[in-house]
């Protein structure tokens, strides 16, 4: 049951907010400002990314070219991976750090407040870069947002620009993960040891600490890569005794442990709400917190199960298909403890809830997948097909994104004051979670069929398949624009106020202070009362 | 403008980071276009970015370096700006941890199978059946030409006993800071900048012995392209690192410090010895092995 406000619950916050419009968003210092930053940016690039997505799916709707040139295509793919992924995705869960974190560890702001600015203000100026390349006489990056040499340097003037906005946004990464490593480990109240801390805050600090470790790797492979293109170094070429393969396996350092800063956050935010609702304490807190690291420390010794299909030695393979095979134990710790947590609670399914359940039921099936595709001689058959796109989406659409919209549902009454509409955000709910299953879902018999990705056209046995999946995809696209509908609704025009505890089970200290959040916050630390923490604090 | 909230301080409102943006965008355009030979003035564009980040630098330093003397920071802000610190340092870390991750896989994955060790042996006997795998090489086309290497026994090792005696006389300066002794503070401060400096003159020495006498250029293949980025980004650091000596050098002579409280001091000694290790680093892998 959502609790809604009483006229108890006037509070005199004297909130000094900045008056003005610049003061407030462009020199802010604030924790919940830069939050809200954050947040809108993400959606704004989730819309962005979404439209290219359309583009997609309108030219897969029948076989042969309709819409859109090849190359443009090749376009869309690439600038939606990394619109996605470094727009929507990373700036969504730093915002609900952002927000949450020193509310929840009775923080008075983030550790370091400017640097938090300017954290956020690289990304509109990274994304405006990339975004740009799309008006370039040779157009936006084609080659797949892993950027694999040969191809990716044969591109033409947006290749540049890509690199210096990847530089841009990992420089906005690196100071966001510092200081959200700073204020969970300095910032905390006394008596909020770090095994009483909400799993989110945990999820996040093991997050951070992957962030700090492979952003800079990143980096630096697309250094080589700029060099190589301009300043004649062989690093990705066999001529010159370098290896392209090489620069798989840099990129890949990098990018398994991404996939994990982007799983994590969202595992510690079902962890919150999950409990809520259940009206129980997280089941299994400990062992969370463990499975959470061991999955952070395994992510980053299995990245070459990117590349089983491009050439390593016997040894690799098996060595990379075992250790990936490992993650699943952690992780099936993780929704055991979900599973764990409901069993006998007293459920309530307000909307958090069911994006929270759908998580744990959809994630899994990108988690089988995973498994799936983990098996060497059953990825030659997989490799860069439709099952690949439908194991990832399946993580990171119905995994990441479906708990980031959980979140936001869920921490919305704190932000605004007001609570969303129920009615509309249940639709929202049933009408994305049937959608993007006949979206995505199809996709897996595409590719073991073996339909390739990225390519605009495709054998006519296809069709069906990818019709399915094309309406799936307008639809879920679609009602993401609801979302947004729902959300200015309920920032600006909804009349259901929120309780300060806006959730009946809710537990925290975020829960303690008012709805809406006064603008600072614990500028004293509270005294922490046993009864306040988050469920699953161990007594 | 600004004020203490409760105990911790947070400051309210800050120009700088987006003079930052700025800046770094103004860079950066101006570079891809320079790259891109897109418009003659790229190349001004990028040093007007530079500029500014340059006047954002001295603009927030400035003002965090004011609010430290006027004793605004207590022991929390003191650790926020340690452990700030210390992250990215090992971010840095990370950095050129890409860079010798790539000069270990291509010497000991990828130039071995061009020399056609191991199964798959397609690229050495289709494309170059003759290539012997013999370190330093620019690659089966020779690419860059022929070449010589530097030496690991001649300036190389000058320069790591220059950075080693360096990281000797920063601790030894920080003693004198912590025993409050002004003037062998600011005299092992000013030996320490003037080590880097030895070494920076040498690193360019060798740079133009390099370039035109042994024909080693970052386009001498793979060998090349390890050798100018390892220790041109490690010198790019040395820079840096003696740019902020030279600062805090400047602030002990002004007074600056006390020898309870100096994170500014401590962070530039810990950048230093980051630059020194990562100097051992290259020396061991890139000259000597
Ligand atoms: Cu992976």
């Amino acid at each position: 049951m959502s609790v809604t406000a009483t006229e108890l619950d006037h509070h005199d916050d004297h909130d000094h907010k900045p008056s003005g419009f610049l003061d407030r968003w462009l020199f802010s210092t604030n924790h919940k400002d830069i939050g809200t930053l954050y947040l809108v940016f993400s959606l704004v690039m989730f819309l962005i990314g979404g439209s290219m997505a359309m583009i997609i799916r309108a030219e897969l709707f029948q076989p042969g070219l309709q819409l859109v040139q090849p190359d443009f295509f090749n376009q869309m793919t690439t600038m939606h991976a990394l619109v996605m992924i470094f727009g929507a995705v990373m700036p969504a869960f730093v915002g609900l750090a952002n927000w949450m974190i020193p509310m929840m560890i009775g923080a008075p702001d983030m550790a370091l407040p400017r640097m938090n600015n300017w954290s956020f203000w690289l990304l509109p100026f990274a994304f405006a870069m990339l975004l740009s390349t799309l008006f370039m006489d040779s157009g936006a990056p084609a080659a797949g947002w892993t950027l694999y040499p040969p191809l990716s340097l044969q591109g033409g003037n947006s290749f540049a620009f890509v690199i210096f906005a990847i530089h841009l946004m990992g420089i906005s990464s690196i100071m966001g993960a510092i200081n959200i490593i700073a204020t969970i480990l300095n910032m905390r109240a006394p008596g909020m040891n770090l095994l009483k801390m909400p799993l989110f805050v945990w999820t996040w600090l093991i997050t951070a600490f992957l962030l700090i470790a492979v952003m800079p790797v990143l980096a630096g492979a697309v250094t080589m890569l700029l060099t190589d293109k301009f300043f004649a170094t062989s690093f990705f070429n066999a001529a010159g005794g370098g290896d392209p393969v090489m620069f798989q396996h840099i990129f890949w350092f990098f990018g398994h442990p991404e996939v994990y800063i982007m799983i994590l956050p969202a595992f510690g935010i079902v962890s919150e709400i999950i409990p809520t609702f259940a009206r129980k304490p997280l089941f299994g807190y400990v062992s969370m917190v463990y499975a959470t690291a061991s999955i952070a420390f395994l992510s980053f010794i299995v990245w070459a199960h990117h590349m089983f299909t491009v050439g390593m030695p016997l040894g690799g393979e098996l060595y990379f298909m075992y250790a990936t095979m490992l993650i699943a134990v952690p992780t099936g710790v993780k929704v055991f403890n979900w599973v764990s947590t409901m069993w006998r609670g007293a459920m309530t399914f307000e909307t958090p809830m069911l994006w929270a359940l759908a998580f744990v039921i959809l994630f899994t099936i990108g988690g089988f997948s995973g498994l799936m595709l983990a098996i060497v001689p059953a990825d030659f058959q997989y490799h860069d097909t439709y099952f690949v796109v439908a194991h990832f989406h399946y993580v990171l659409v119905t995994g990441a994104i479906f708990a980031i919209i959980a979140g936001v549902y869920y921490w919305l009454p704190k932000w605004t004051g007001n609570m969303y509409n129920e009615t509309w955000a249940k639709i929202h709910f049933w009408w994305s979670v049937i959608s993007v299953n006949v979206l995505f879902f199809p996709q897996h018999f595409l590719g073991l069929a073996g339909m390739p990705r990225r390519i605009p056209d495709y054998s006519v046995q296809f069709t069906e398949f990818n019709q399915w999946s094309s309406i799936g995809g307008f639809a879920f696209g679609l009602a993401q624009v609801f979302f947004a509908i729902i959300l200015i609704h309920a920032c600006y025009y909804s009349k259901k106020k929120a309780a300060a505890q806006s959730w009946e089970g809710a537990k925290g200290l975020e829960w303690t202070i008012p709805s809406p959040a006064p603008h600072h916050t614990f500028s004293t630390p509270p005294k922490i009362n046993k009864d306040q923490l988050a469920a699953g604090h161990l007594d | 403008m600004a004020q203490a909230s409760g105990g911790y301080y947070v400051p309210h409102g800050t120009k700088w980071p987006i003079v930052g943006s700025i800046g770094l965008t103004t860079a950066v355009v101006g570079a891809a276009n320079m790259l891109n030979g897109t418009f003659s003035s790229a190349q001004a564009m990028m040093f007007v970015g530079f500029a500014i980040i340059v006047f954002m630098m001295v603009g927030w330093f400035g003002q965090v370096i004011r609010e430290s003397e006027a004793g605004t920071y207590g022991h929390q802000e003191d650790i926020s700006f340690r452990m700030g610190m210390m992250w990215f340092i090992l971010s840095e870390v990370m950095f050129f941890a890409a860079f010798f991750g790539a000069l270990f896989y291509a010497r000991m994955f990828a130039l071995p199978w061009l020399g056609g060790e191991g199964t798959g042996l397609s690229t050495h006997d289709t494309l170059w059946p003759s290539f012997e795998n013999i370190w330093p090489t620019n690659g089966p086309a020779h690419i860059g030409g022929p070449f010589e290497t530097i030496p690991a026994f001649d300036i190389p090792l000058v320069n790591t006993l220059l950075l080693l005696t360096s990281g000797v006389t920063i601790t030894l300066a920080h003693h004198a800071l912590r025993k409050n002794q002004r003037t062998p503070l600011v005299w092992w401060l000013i030996a320490t900048v003037a080590l880097g400096a030895t070494f920076m003159y040498f690193q360019v020495y060798e740079y133009i012995h390099a370039y035109s006498d042994l024909n080693l250029t970052l386009g001498s293949g793979i060998y090349g392209s390890t050798f100018f980025m390892l220790t041109g980004f490690h010198g790019m650091h040395v820079t840096v690192g003696a740019i902020m000596l030279m600062v805090i050098t400047y602030r002990c002579m002004k007074g600056h410090f006390t020898p309870e409280h100096h994170f500014g001091f401590e962070a530039v000694a810990w950048y230093w010895h980051f630059v020194d290790v990562v100097w051992l680093g290259l020396f061991v892998f890139v000259y000597v092995v």
